[in-house]
């Protein structure tokens, strides 16, 4: 905690803040967030050391909440997530498993099953396509088939989406596909209050919870409010959140791309072309159709933002909704997706740029459509 | 008994896999206990020893495992006719044949033990508490299921069995995990994991091994090889067919499936193995289904009706029982015939009785989605306008 507390004076110097606005965007973007928006307090926390403290408090909570996955113990966590809990807690509660995400995730749920509460980490979502059988055929439908009989509180977790050159097969978005699944809740935390509160609330879910987390989000630091501090902190699971009101626009966007639609926002708004409302989604199912819907009537535009590919996605889904909805009759303007690209990953720094959506996309896509106008 | 039916008894009984050895009772009528010897060729072992092939058990058990088996086949053949008049739907994997393992197995297990198998579960469920009426409603789709008419044939359990499992091999990672269970909370007992021999090849089944192994989890994993997966014969999918050495690094026991005894004591052996802290253990039952893979495959296009036959004959579990109870005059053959009197009248109630449930009301089409008070505030149905608001 001290530690943290340093870290927190360090980032707070001014000159340090703005050394920072221009070498890491994203990072200032978190700075701003916090004298901007929601969170007040001193205390910073990365997404990494939110995640660990969640993890912490919740299996010193109950002897029946453990974690296992691959170089989670000994290692300290493939991206140092579970750093110190085997230490902690023993190797009974902490347990590092072989290279077997289909045994490990299928034995995890079995405990769930049987009335443990695992928290099944897969080192990538990527490598959790070997698991997802039990994910979705053994935790999510098992107590609707035996008619309420079998209860399934798990937590699968881990990275989820774009890292940073690693390729096709490491940076696939699994938002759209476990979304649709019923029986799992899904969640995919943007910044630390997000991570813990969303990992909590997970983990004390009697439902299967799918945790859909970001490796490029663990370095980055936010404020965390007294709220988010305490040991009982629960984010509401199903619950959107507006990071930034505004009038004009509604930009709808979940985890990494959070930050993205932040900064566009801030651009458009110094550049004096319009004031955009920025829903965090939080959770991607249940989805907060009335948060969006009621945002949607107020400024009568919509632009969706994730990562993940376009078809079939989580804006696909928004759009979807809207369209059924009487958000409809609100728009002045279609619905717009910006998405990942339709493409596996590349490698080449330059053409990965190209496959994700950033700060510049999201403001260019916003201005195009504020100069449509549906009817005029 | 007339001497003309004990010479007949005697011809069945050479011919059967059993021979009937002396039977020592004890002096004390209290203790009514039996000791059976059985078959040399019952067990076969690998890294580890056989269990004794003397087995000792009390007359009420062995009438027990009668009536037991009589029932689960009377109630697998009503679900048959129930099938045939299209009452049952989907999918029907029926266990005739087979039941001296779920029944073996019970009777050397307790109810803090637990058991997960595949798709092949109506035996097992009724094992494991399921009432033979909640089992032929849920086949029916009925209310009073014993999932409420929302899981079928395939997925039904009971708190002690944990299904009841339609994908292939999934339920014995889920069974280690089960067993892993047990062990974080110090249960001192140990879960079953069955499957089939089409089963015993699939990747996650050695995933479930090494785990079992290396945490040394109470995870006894039983092959129910009944030769064929689905209608592929075990030497067309297995390179190795001796299923109880597969676990490698995991001693094994191969098992005469047919015999409620051997699988009896073999089921107690590997429960004190395991609870022991001995690690997993490898049952392979060698059994045999006389119906096809399900109801709709007529099971003779990939074996020959002798093959069927000669089980039916020779091997039928059953049957042996039934010549043990006699040969040692467990009991009499009037009470024998009234066991299995009782048995069809208890099933053919069942099936008015579950006939007689109703569909399940439509409101339950939303529930146990997720667990009550989930914080889901609706689910959409097939259109906009078909949606339920909790």
């Amino acid at each position: 905690m001290s530690s943290m507390l340093k870290k927190a004076v360090t980032v707070s110097i001014p000159s340090v803040r703005q050394a920072l606005l221009r070498s890491n965007p994203v990072l200032a973007n978190a700075l701003l967030a916090k004298r901007s928006y929601n969170s007040k307090g001193g205390v910073e926390m990365t997404v990494r050391d939110a995640l660990n403290s969640a993890l912490e408090e919740e299996m010193t909570a109950d002897e029946k909440v453990y974690l296992l996955g691959e170089e989670v113990g000994q290692y300290n966590g493939a991206y140092k997530v579970s750093k110190g809990l085997l230490d902690k807690f023993g190797p009974k509660r902490v347990i590092d498993t072989p290279i077997t995400e289909s045994g490990f995730c299928g034995l995890a749920v079995g405990s769930a099953f049987a009335g443990l509460k695992p928290v099944c980490e897969f080192m990538t979502w990527n490598f959790a396509m070997q698991a997802i059988d039990q994910i979705v055929n053994s935790a999510a439908k098992t107590h609707y088939m035996s008619g309420g009989n079998v209860d399934c509180p798990i937590t699968f977790r881990g990275p989820n989406g774009a890292a940073a050159g690693v390729a096709a097969q490491h940076s696939q978005c699994f938002a759209a596909w476990y979304g649709s699944v019923p029986g799992l809740k899904v969640v995919s935390p943007w910044n630390s209050e997000d991570a813990k509160g969303l990992l909590k609330a997970a983990i004390r879910d009697p439902n299967p919870v799918v945790v859909l987390e970001n490796e490029l989000m663990y370095g980055i630091s936010f404020p965390m409010s007294e709220a988010a501090l305490s040991k009982d902190f629960v984010v509401e699971i199903g619950k959107a959140k507006i990071e930034k009101e505004g009038t004009d626009v509604t930009i709808v966007a979940h985890s990494r791309s959070v930050g993205f639609a932040l900064e566009a926002a801030l651009l458009l708004e110094k550049e004096g072309i319009c004031s955009a409302e920025v829903i965090n989604l939080r959770s991607i199912r249940p989805l907060d159709t009335e948060t969006i819907i009621k945002s949607v009537k107020k400024t009568n535009r919509l632009v969706t933002v994730e990562g993940g590919w376009p078809q079939y996605g989580v804006g696909s889904e928004i759009c979807a909704q809207i369209m059924e909805s009487e958000a409809f009759d609100h728009l002045d303007a279609p619905v717009v997706r910006v998405t990942g690209a339709d493409v596996p990953t590349p490698y080449a720094q330059n053409l990965e740029a190209y496959a994700f959506p950033d700060t510049e996309v999201i403001a260019r896509v916003v201005k195009r459509i504020l100069n449509k106008k549906i009817g005029a | 008994m007339l001497s003309t039916q004990k010479i007949s008894l005697a011809k069945v009984a050479a011919k059967a896999f059993i021979t009937p050895l002396t039977v020592r009772t004890f002096a004390s009528s209290a203790a009514r206990n039996v000791s059976i010897n059985l078959h040399k060729g019952s067990f076969e072992s690998y890294n580890c020893d056989a269990p004794a092939l003397d087995v000792e058990i009390s007359k009420e058990e062995l009438v027990r495992m009668y009536k037991s088996m009589v029932t689960m086949r009377r109630m697998e053949m009503a679900s048959d006719g129930l099938y045939k008049a299209k009452l049952i739907r989907g999918f029907c994997h029926l266990c005739t044949g087979q039941e001296a393992v779920a029944v073996g197995m019970e009777t050397a297990l307790t109810a803090e033990d637990k058991i997960i198998t595949a798709y092949r579960c109506h035996g097992f469920t009724y094992m494991r508490g399921g009432s033979i009426t909640s089992i032929l409603a849920e086949l029916l789709g009925r209310k009073a299921g014993i999932s409420g008419g929302k899981g079928g044939s395939m997925h039904m359990f009971t708190p002690n069995f944990f299904g009841g499992n339609g994908i292939v091999g999934a339920q014995v990672p889920l069974g280690a995990g089960i067993a892993f269970a047990q062990k974080y909370l110090g249960h001192k007992a140990a879960t079953f994991s069955l499957y089939g021999d089409g089963a015993s090849n699939q990747g996650q089944v050695f995933e479930a091994y090494n785990m079992a192994k290396l945490w040394e989890l109470p995870a006894v994993f039983v092959c129910e090889n009944n030769r064929y997966g689905m209608g592929t014969a075990a030497n067309r999918s297995s390179a190795n067919t001796s299923y109880f050495k597969r676990g490698d690094y995991i001693p094994g026991l191969k098992v005469n499936g047919m015999d409620v005894l051997a699988v009896h004591q073999a089921v107690a052996y590997a429960k004190e193995w395991t609870v022991s802290g001995k690690g997993p253990l490898l049952l392979e039952m060698e059994t045999y289904r006389y119906g096809g893979h399900s109801m709709s495959d007529p099971g003779t296009t990939y074996r020959t009706r002798e093959e069927i036959q000669h089980m039916r004959s020779n091997n039928d579990p059953i049957t042996g029982l039934k010549q043990r109870l006699l040969e040692f005059n467990i009991i009499t053959e009037d009470e024998m015939k009234a066991i299995d009197k009782a048995a069809r009248v208890e099933v053919d109630q069942a099936v008015e009785e579950a006939k007689a449930s109703g569909e399940p009301d439509l409101s339950e089409f939303w529930t146990q989605i997720y667990q009550k008070d989930a914080g889901i505030p609706y689910v959409r149905g097939r259109e906009p306008e078909e949606f339920h608001r909790y």
